[in-house]
């Protein structure tokens, strides 16, 4: 059902399993007959670890979205409410419940909080009169979701804002959580390493939380060799670029969303024989999942776009080729072999089509002059040219009104580039962006400040180019076909925070002290004991399995460049990925915009 | 990095900066219309079964059994697409399977006796052998409910068990040093909802001036009752506690926020008065003050404006409705809405695009771009040519952008603006290259001709020649210059 968390080297079903598990008793300690009430965001989530078939064997018979007034009706014996501890949603559920009492048969109410059981929601279900109406308040730990074979996401959108904004750390204390939930299915893991703030805080956490389990011995093997963490605000710069990889393309062009796109559907209308066909064009858009259960979608998501066509148009060779065997087939025993291939060559071709619509998708906004000139922009800024003056096709962005989460990128791309920007140029794009967009923006302005994404260069000093000479950010001659390094993901420009990881790999931090001095936050590293049995002896040639554990979010730009070094003949180390949110600049930039409450 | 103008074009020529198009733009296009031939084909072959039946998933890819879909499914009545449904059921052999969930049937009488449906069998029925305690240890899951009224608990015990999500009285803790123990001991856990649990007993029991005094030496837990009063929306206390702790700036931006809350837009103005003074940093303290003004403003515009529409005597409004009211737009829209409406009207108006100008110190630059687009837009060519248009003292008028002209063709050709009227602007653009290159684009003949013959560039000029129409009058006019025997041409 999940096959494809299993093919890394780290097996996630084990965790997709657990997870289950955990649901299912739950489930079953409210017996009878059941509707569930969702939190409408957990749906995607959730739809990563469980099927309705799984809710349905355990007698739920009737899902519902939380909204205002009453439920609708069900005849079912318990109410399970799913839902993000959040005191909006608390004033919801009461009202639920408030109007339910008033009809019929009295039913169970129960609570789940997903991941994490709250005072705070507790207390206020209590103030509406409603907190003793609920047999079972429970949590469910969905704290570390898997997303593909390595891949996992927290998917928990406001971990940047509270971390570096408002200095909430419950995200950190989720994301430690998650990794204790870890190192109980996949054995402790022997070194940590980490880099910021929030990565040390997370580091000490997991300290501490070991240190109370210190009863049970943990008596897995441990599959996991070194864990590196990473605060988001040690690299700011990755997310604000335009990501160039298929996959990167399509979430900044369309949006992922738990791995799921949707996209406009008149690429995808079925085309049919005869005039038919083209009456009822659908006008809704078209979801389609992503994930290395495709064949196709895992080989290309990784690479340039600009690798991509010669890809598909291989692809449809092959194809085209082995459809033609029918004509070979002579004898019974011939034809029944190429019959018992169709299924697997439809689905092909049902992928290969999927993929060259949305190849075509994005050809047109890549190819566009604007994409041209604000790519332009970005490659200038990240090889250190005019970082230090207001830009003109910033200027021009706003004097046509282009969105403002596009301005804002490159406005704190520029900034970050330059180690913030000068006092007068900084008040000129401020005051730009006002009058254009509307003085309300000034609370946007501030909170990209003080999350460090916009700033007033201080002591006059640029450090960027350092950082850039040392870590090799900047490369002049990437392959897009072939790549040889990293930077092929941004056609030039390699992620600062996937060079620290290959760093820290080969030849180790040690080379490059000054550059991390310069970066914000302390660097460190920790090891965890293992008894003798555990320790692990690692075979020639055998790589090392590292987790990398974004807090604040990732890029599938990143990602890439991540899986780019495992693939690597002689990198020596696979990675597993983690983070708080999968993102890109612009969701990123939305999250820190301020809005009514 | 200083460039000088030279280094810059030789920077573009020798660019190491690719555009981001495929490499061989028509090799690459005619792959990706190679494999979309290929697919296409092969749909003819294979589509006498239906295409959908592949992959179980309706037409918005969710897919058939999915959470999501589910929802839509088994909620009947509220509110899914009868339409998309049937669509489904009618394609879909898996549909057929699953009987209509209605209130009265119960689907897992419908499971229930068979030990393992093929459908669903998932990976968990085939790893539920796997012993459960590999995995089960850690995944922390409270048990139940149960008070524990044992009362001798200390601060560090009691702040564990919260943690487990057993609920605890926090009332005995009466002492001010048991009460910043239980804090510190909450802190230390870093479990926000415990620290938070512990802030609200603090803000219940404590003083405002004790719980402030004793929160500005313990930066963390000063942070999440930041939050914790945010997230609840306690104003007033927040207010007051930005004040104790002289974050005077932070105290002036969490008060102006609450403007966005207010719809009336005369409270709204009200409000942003009250803002006006505080402690802002000196650049936002301007800005609120514009916020306040404009706002003004727009309330007073919009009250005449609705009037004079209404009305329907004046000319403008008549021709051309507005489609939405001025109030709470931004700046630069609401001087491209008195560009459009009050052009004319002398300075002494609140609604005349000078006295925004003057008021808001809108750059030359942004107004010249906003009135331009407004005055383009109603084609009135004549205030388009009087923007440009400054006299010396000697009375001799001569043409100046501060735009740049090229800017200038480019929002006239978005506005349709006639082929004469731009040829005349396309003229007046400095660089000879985008000169060319627009008066190309723009098809203004006349424009490309005489820069041609400017040149002396022969062969340019040849090159044109087929581009423009047979017989037309500038095929003559080329002609002419070709054969005239006064130009040195440079090829």
């Amino acid at each position: 059902m999940a096959a494809h968390l299993s093919y890394g080297r780290v097996n996630l079903n084990v965790l997709r399993e657990a997870l289950r598990r955990e649901l299912r008793e739950f489930l079953d300690k409210c017996a009878g007959s059941k509707a569930i009430v969702w939190d409408e965001y957990l749906t995607g989530p959730f739809g990563l670890i469980a099927q309705y078939s799984l809710l349905k064997e355990h007698e739920v018979e009737k899902m519902f979205t939380l909204k205002g007034n009453r439920l609708p009706a069900a005849d079912v014996k318990n109410i399970i409410f799913l839902v993000r501890p959040r005191l909006e949603l608390m004033d919801i559920i009461a009202e639920n419940v408030l109007s339910e009492d008033r009809r019929g048969p009295t039913r169970d109410f129960h609570i789940l909080f997903v991941p994490r059981r709250s005072l705070l929601c507790e207390q206020r279900l209590k103030d509406l009169g409603v907190l003793g109406s609920f047999i079972h308040r429970e949590e469910y730990s969905l704290d570390l979701i898997p997303f593909d074979g390595d891949l996992l996401s927290m998917e928990s959108e406001g971990a940047f804002k509270e971390c570096y904004l408002d200095g909430d750390q419950t995200s950190l204390y989720h994301a430690a959580k998650g990794l204790m939930t870890l190192q109980a299915l996949y054995g402790t893991i022997p070194h940590i390493f980490g880099k910021g703030e929030c990565a040390r805080q997370v580091a000490n956490m997991m300290v501490r939380m070991k240190r109370e389990f210190t009863g049970s011995q943990n008596s897995v093997f441990p599959v996991f060799d070194n864990l590196l963490l990473l605060d988001r605000n040690v690299d700011l710069l990755t997310p604000l670029a335009t990501q160039l990889t298929y996959e990167g393309l399509i979430d900044e062009i369309y949006g992922i969303q738990n791995s799921y796109v949707k996209l406009p559907p008149e690429k995808f209308a079925p085309k049919k024989q005869g005039g038919s066909g083209g009456k009822d064009l659908p006008t809704e858009a078209k979801k389609l999942q992503l994930n290395s259960a495709e064949e196709l979608y895992a080989e290309i998501r990784d690479k340039n776009f600009n690798a991509v066509g010669s890809v598909l148009s291989k692809k449809a060779k092959i194809i085209s080729a082995a459809f033609e065997e029918r004509h070979n087939a002579k004898t019974v025993g011939e034809i029944k072999q190429f019959v018992s291939q169709l299924p697997h060559m439809q689905a092909a071709r049902g992928s290969l089509a999927n993929h060259t619509s949305i190849a075509e998708l994005i050809k047109d906004v890549t190819t566009s002059e604007d994409f041209f000139d604000k790519l332009t922009v970005e490659q200038e800024f990240m090889s250190g040219i005019d970082t230090d003056k207001v830009n003109n096709y910033i200027e021009d962005c706003i004097a046509q009104k282009h969105p403002l989460i596009k301005v804002l990128r490159l406005v704190c791309l520029q900034s970050v580039c330059n180690s913030g920007l000068k006092q007068k140029v900084l008040d000129y794009y401020k005051r730009e962006i006002l009058q254009t967009y509307g003085y309300e923006h000034i609370l946007t302005l501030n909170n990209l400040e003080k999350a460090g994404l916009l700033k007033a260069q201080t002591g006059g000093r640029n450090n960027y180019p350092t950082i850039r000479k040392t870590l090799r950010l900047w490369m002049d001659d990437v392959n897009e076909q072939n790549p040889t390094d990293i930077s092929y993901v941004y056609s030039g420009y390699a992620p600062l925070s996937v060079r620290l990881a290959q760093l820290l790999s080969r030849p180790g931090w040690r080379s490059i002290e000054e550059v991390l001095r310069i970066l914000p936050g302390p660097h460190f590293e920790e090891r965890q004991s293992l008894p003798t049995g555990l320790q692990k002896k690692r075979q020639p040639g055998e790589n090392r399995v590292t987790l990398i554990f974004f807090l604040g979010g990732v890029t599938f730009a990143e990602i890439a460049a991540l899986r780019f070094l495992s693939q690597l003949e002689d990198g020596g180390t696979e990675y597993v990925i983690a983070t708080t949110k999968l993102m890109n600049g612009s969701s990123w930039v939305e999250a820190l915009m301020e809005k009514p409450f | 990095m200083n460039r000088t103008k030279g280094d810059e074009e030789e920077y573009w020529n020798s660019s190491k900066f690719k555009a981001f198009t495929f490499d061989d733009e028509d090799d690459e296009l005619s792959q990706l219309k190679e494999s979309k031939r290929a697919v296409n084909s092969l749909r003819d072959f294979v589509d006498d079964d239906d295409d959908d039946d592949l992959e179980r998933v309706s037409w918005t890819g969710e897919p058939v059994g999915s959470i999501s879909w589910s929802i839509k499914e088994t909620a009947g009545t509220s509110g899914s697409a009868p339409e998309g449904r049937e669509q489904l059921k009618g394609r879909n052999s898996f549909y057929t399977q699953l009987p209509k969930p209605t209130s009265t049937y119960s689907l897992s009488s419908f499971f229930k006796g068979r030990t393992r449906p093929g459908s669903f069998q998932s990976l968990s029925d085939a790893l539920s052998d796997t012993p459960p305690k590999s995995y089960a240890p850690e995944l922390g899951r409270p048990k139940g409910e149960y008070r524990d009224y044992s009362n001798d608990w200390s601060p560090s015990d009691t702040v564990r068990r919260l943690r487990r999500g057993k609920v605890c009285s926090l009332e005995r803790f009466r002492s001010l040093q048991d009460k910043l123990q239980l804090l510190e001991e909450a802190v230390s856990m870093h479990d926000g909802n415990v620290i938070t649990a512990v802030l609200i007993f603090l803000k219940r029991t404590l003083s405002k001036e004790i719980l402030f005094r004793e929160l500005e030496v313990r930066q963390v837990a000063l942070r999440h009752f930041i939050h914790f009063l945010k997230e609840t929306g306690d104003q007033k206390l927040l207010l007051d506690l930005f004040r104790f702790l002289d974050r005077t700036e932070e105290l002036a931006l969490t008060h102006y926020r609450e403007h966005l809350n207010i719809q009336d837009p005369e409270k709204r103005k009200e409000f942003l008065k009250t803002c006006i003074g505080l402690p802002f940093s000196a650049e936002d303290s301007a800005h609120v003050q514009d916020h306040y003004t404009l706002l003004e403003r727009q309330i007073i515009i919009e009250a005449n404006d609705r009037h004079l529409e209404s009305a329907g005597q004046t000319e403008i409004f008549r021709k051309h409705p507005r489609k939405a009211s001025i109030l709470n737009m931004p700046l630069v829209t609401t001087l491209f809405y008195a560009c459009f409406y009050h052009y004319t009207e002398s300075e002494g108006t609140f609604s005349s695009p000078i006295n925004l100008k003057k008021t808001f110190k809108i750059p030359d630059k942004q107004y010249v771009l906003t009135a331009l687009a407004a005055r383009a837009k109603l084609r009135a060519w004549n205030d388009v040519d009087a923007l440009f248009t400054t006299k010396n003292w000697l009375g001799y008028t001569k043409k100046r952008a501060p735009i740049g002209f090229h800017r200038v063709v480019e929002i006239l050709h978005k506005n349709s603006a006639p082929v004469q009227i731009l040829q005349d602007y396309v003229n007046l653009v400095e660089d000879v290259d985008t000169k060319l290159n627009l008066a190309t684009k723009l098809k203004c003949h006349d424009v490309v001709i005489d820069t041609c013959r400017d040149l002396k560039d022969r062969q340019q000029l040849l090159a044109y020649r087929s581009k423009v129409d047979k017989g037309s009058v500038e095929e003559e006019k080329i002609d002419a210059i070709l054969n005239s025997s006064q130009i040195r041409w440079k090829n």
